[in-house]
């Protein structure tokens, strides 16, 4: 049984894929990830905070561009379990 | 000067408005598509949309600006504080386009806005500067010179951002090359300069005010060193910490470093003071500071009014003898920020909104009942200002103001303020720019983040 879940926004702000502009993104669609992976950032009030998988399994896609505005608990990522 | 575009949001564009209106500007607000329903967009004269939330596409955007600026026929912008304040493009900008900048003039900002050079400028100028030096061609010796631990800055960071901790010898390598990488990354320019870390220091500032004479002041100084993280938390007037040698030395020290680069205008020369009371240039920040509000309940002095009255040309009115310090004042920042949760930010839609008031307290605010804070720019919600004619009756009266205080929906730094005002080390004003960390320890760690901040 494949289990689909969801990455979720730590909290409102600004979403972004890579550490910094000039880095490589976290994780590339098709990557596998564990429990507690950064796969981004959302910058809110000046602060950057780290969106984490919270379990293992292979991230599909992610449901929102770069530098989109996310509000807090927005599904950024699929996730499929296992 | 007729009319002033105000190129800010929030509780600072508010306060320059009033400014404005009591000496009969006309006013322009600027807003980004969050700031639609925000107060200082109803209270100006007229508004403009400049653009998107990110700061990047509306408040830092110059040419955008410029452009409301000619649209609405505004012969002055302020900038407010953050954002384009301390931008020397901006201000040749403005210049080129005949506008007034309220501020100094671009040579000085970019003078001191280069953190590196301007510690040089500070040693000309006899002002002593903190044991240190360019980094990372000399870095070595230069670290083996003044003993560690110290501190890597970034030449363009200032405010407290882009600025490492090194223990020892062996870490300094590569902290430089770190540090000139996130230099480059958040300010576009990766030098760098070292600091030996002055322990236990406090943080004390001078306020200086030029006029378009050439004549400049001091406003005495405010202490700032309750910080989290290097962001000041709660500012007092005068500093409850220095002798009066000191402060006479401390004031003159910064009037000299003013008067060295024509500064025309309000800025705030920073110091740290170690225990035996030795002071230590750290920055100037050439423009109007967020806890300015404290130095003028001491003072009287409306201080964003000399500002706008010194870009209009106006000799200043006041002499350095005028000056004097009145009793005391207390600067407590109300931040959309949970103590308990680590100071997670807290945007989001406010239910209530009860603003303290009565004698001695002023509220420098942009919030009200149903308002919703938005994530993209400074957590800074509200300041509450206390004033009293003694320290002791401040700290008194910031309790019962912090009492009265009620924001509820979102969480915010009001409790931790309560906290600190029964501390016995604030009490008795036995406090250092670590303190604060030290009282939240071992909840919180004191790690270091970098962000491209803009104030």
């Amino acid at each position: 049984m494949v289990d689909t879940n969801t990455i979720k926004a730590p909290a409102p702000g600004t979403f972004y894929r890579r550490p910094s502009p000039d880095e490589d993104p976290y994780v590339e669609e098709g990557d596998r990830v564990g429990d507690g992976q950064v796969v981004g950032l959302v910058e809110v009030m000046k602060n950057f905070i780290e969106v984490k998988a919270e379990q293992d399994g292979v991230l599909e896609s992610f449901l929102v561009e770069n530098e989109d505005l996310v509000e807090a608990g927005q599904d950024i990522a699929a996730l499929t379990g296992g | 000067m007729n009319k002033v575009l105000v190129a800010n949001r929030s509780e600072i564009a508010r306060r320059v408005i009033r400014a404005c209106r009591e000496l009969d500007y006309a006013t322009v607000a600027v807003y980004s598509d969050a700031d639609r329903d925000a107060l200082h967009v109803r209270e100006a004269d007229e508004a403009v949309g400049i653009g998107k939330p990110k700061a990047r596409e509306s408040y830092l955007n110059v040419e955008r600006l410029i452009e409301a600026a000619r649209e609405t026929g505004a012969d002055a912008i302020h900038p407010g504080y953050g954002f384009l304040s301390e931008s020397a493009r901006f201000a040749e900008a403005c210049a080129e386009a005949g506008i007034t900048f309220v501020g100094p003039r671009a040579g000085a900002i970019a003078a001191m806005g280069d953190k590196a050079a301007a510690r040089r400028l500070a040693g000309k100028a006899g002002v002593p500067v903190v044991p240190g030096g360019e980094a990372p061609a000399s870095g070595e010796r230069v670290g083996e010179e003044i003993g560690y631990p110290l501190l890597v800055k970034a030449a363009a960071g200032g405010g407290g951002r882009g600025i490492r901790t090194v223990r020892d010898g062996d870490e300094l390598q590569g902290a430089l090359a770190v540090a000139a990488r996130e230099a480059e990354a958040a300010f576009g320019d990766p030098s760098l300069y070292i600091e030996k870390l002055v322990e236990d220091a406090r943080h004390v500032e001078v306020q200086v005010l030029g006029g378009s004479d050439g004549q400049v002041l001091h406003l005495f100084e405010r202490e700032c060193s309750l910080q989290r993280r290097r962001q000041k938390l709660v500012e007092e007037a005068p500093s409850p910490g220095l002798s009066a040698r000191t402060r006479e030395e401390m004031t003159a020290a910064s009037v000299r470093l003013a008067a060295a680069v024509g500064y025309t205008s309000a800025g705030t020369v920073e110091f740290l003071v170690d225990r035996d009371e030795h002071f230590y240039f750290i920055e100037m920040n050439t423009r109007l500071q967020v806890e300015h509000g404290v130095t003028e309940m001491v003072t009287g002095v409306d201080l964003v009014r000399e500002q706008l009255l010194a870009a209009a040309g106006e000799p200043l009115e006041l002499s350095q003898d005028d000056v004097r310090i009145d009793g005391s004042a207390i600067e407590f920042r109300i931040n959309a920020e949970d103590p308990e949760r680590d100071f997670h930010p807290s945007p989001g839609r406010i239910e209530v909104a009860e603003l303290p008031g009565g004698p001695g307290v002023r509220v420098d605010t942009a919030i009200y009942a149903g308002y919703s804070v938005v994530p993209f720019y400074d957590s800074l919600i509200a300041k509450l200002m206390v004033w009293a004619p003694t320290r002791e009756q401040a700290l008194r009266r910031g309790r019962r103001a912090l009492g009265e205080l009620r924001i509820e929906g979102i969480a915010t730094t009001a409790p931790l303020h309560l906290r600190l005002v029964d501390d016995d080390r604030v009490r008795a004003g036995d406090v250092h720019t670590g303190y604060l960390e030290e009282l939240l320890a071992p909840r919180e760690s004191t790690e270091e983040l970098a962000g491209p901040a803009s104030e």
